[in-house]
């Protein structure tokens, strides 16, 4: 459950950041190769944030696809899954493009009354 | 938890030192002031933009229109610069400066210039709250403290390993018949959930050894090894195995600060641990097979595992190795003997 230890660094940047406001969202950039399980995450935010500014604060999950690019026929593959290489002839590297961030956008927070 | 940082001070990890005793980690130093004054602690220290060279590509054009969970309707496009321009230094310039006020109402078409006036939209809609724009990479913190460990080894010329695989590949033991028979200087950061019983293994060999236990963690942290380090004596030349908590998929996401990643893969595992979970395979530099003196009693099918790697981690080493026969060691200890930091 390396969710939990995530989720507490999620929640430990956005309380910093909100300055003792109160957090309704926060919204997040998970690729998908990332290997990260979004309701593990939800789970592990929701029972985190009890207690906190961020107590039912919405969490937006924006999961982000895997592509890659061949370093040998340059094509541009999504990949479903984990491949190193692609499926062309040359059986060339692939190098990913996107898919393994793990980003904490943007939050709204209450302003101060 | 800690409310203010959010960070897990239950999260009861503990050290054992050198003679056994524990010591609680709470390594949460709270380093964030928490003054809140809007200086960012963060920016300055973030040397890790670099390491992304796969992010400028990714032009991210997001579809979330940001509307959608939001009840009130209409697009407003809010098309910040999510263009997301990717020298990562996503920066830390960020945030509470530019809490733009986004009025959350109607057709504010906000170009995002931050500090559009906040039109008096039309609609009296509900409530207005502050945008926060954060870009921060969640393993940030983990990332700078490995940042860190990587100074301190750099620092001291050790030359720090971590060895990844799940629960009984065979780490221990490959380790204990290694600090016998390399002759080099060596330390050890054990890492299990609980007990101390592999520690005690590797002081047996006579090699210093900290055991960190991470109590429901399942995977170890910079910041435990950061830690542990004072507690281990260290020199020039010092090889120092970290073995991660016995788990596939958890360890593979947090940087430790090592030179190298090792990936044990025991011929009783079968043969497609690689493709079923790849995440960890992929950031191995080193894939030891082991426990080949059971070969013969097995009809494991060598071509397909040593495919399957290749598949997932086309650049990783591999090496067959049986701590029990100690078939292949020989050849571990060279590719030891030829890391340098
Ligand atoms: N046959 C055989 N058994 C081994 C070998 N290495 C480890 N084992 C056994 O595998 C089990 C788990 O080993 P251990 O080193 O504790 O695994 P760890 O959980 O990865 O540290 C123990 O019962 C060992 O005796 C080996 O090379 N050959
Ligand atoms: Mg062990
Ligand atoms: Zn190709």
């Amino acid at each position: 459950m390396h969710e939990l230890s995530l989720t507490r660094d999620i929640l430990r940047v956005a309380l910093q950041h909100a300055n003792g406001q109160t957090i309704r969202s926060i919204r997040l950039h998970v690729g998908t190769l990332t290997n990260i399980e979004i309701s593990a995450l939800r789970f592990c935010f929701d029972a985190c944030a009890a207690g906190t500014l961020a107590e039912g604060a919405t969490l937006h999950i924006d999961t982000i696809p895997a592509r890659a690019q061949c370093l040998g026929c340059e094509q541009i593959l999504s990949l479903p899954s984990f491949a190193a290489l692609c499926p062309c002839e040359k059986k060339a590297r692939l190098r990913i493009l996107s898919g393994d961030e793990l980003l904490i956008k943007e939050m709204e927070t209450e302003p101060c009354a | 938890m800690c409310v203010t940082c959010g960070c897990g001070n239950t999260n009861n990890t503990t050290l054992s030192n050198q003679n056994g005793q524990s010591i609680p980690l709470h390594t949460h130093t709270h380093e964030h002031p928490h003054t809140h004054t809007h200086e960012h602690p963060h920016s300055h220290e973030h040397p890790h933009s670099h390491e992304h060279p796969h992010s400028h590509e990714h032009s991210h054009t997001h579809e979330h229109p940001h509307s959608h969970e939001h009840s009130h309707t209409h697009e407003h496009p809010h098309s910040h610069e999510h263009s997301h321009t990717h020298e990562h230094s996503h920066t830390h310039e960020h945030s509470h400066e530019r809490t733009h006020e986004h009025t959350h109402s109607h057709e504010h078409p906000n170009e995002n210039t931050d500090e559009h006036p906040p039109k008096a939209s039309k609609a009296a809609v509900t409530e207005v709250l502050d945008l926060h724009l954060l870009e921060q990479r969640v393993l940030d913190k983990n990332d700078r403290i490995a940042e860190r460990n990587r100074g301190f080894f750099a620092g001291r010329g050790v030359f720090a390993l971590n060895l990844m695989s799940s629960p009984g590949a065979g780490k221990t033991c490959l380790l204990e018949r290694t600090l016998r028979e390399i002759g080099a200087p060596c330390a050890v950061i054990e890492g299990d959930q609980a007990t101390s019983l592999d520690a005690e293994a590797i002081r047996a060999t006579g090699t210093p050894a900290i055991q960190v236990n991470t109590g429901k963690g399942c995977h170890l942290e910079a910041e435990m090894i950061w830690a542990a380090l004072p507690q281990l004596p260290l020199q020039d030349k010092t090889l120092l195995f970290i073995e991660n908590v016995g788990n596939l998929v958890c360890p593979s996401l947090f940087d430790l600060g090592e030179h190298k990643r090792i990936v044990l893969m025991s011929v009783t595992e079968g043969e497609n641990k690689p493709l079923k979970y790849p995440h960890i395979f992929r950031s191995a530099d080193l894939v030891l097979l082991t426990k080949i003196d059971l070969l013969p009693y097995l009809d494991y099918d060598l071509p397909r595992a040593l495919d399957a790697i290749h598949t997932i981690q086309p650049d990783a080493a591999i090496l067959q190795v049986s701590a029990r026969s100690g078939d292949g060691m020989a050849a571990w200890y060279d590719w030891l003997r030829q890391q340098k930091a």
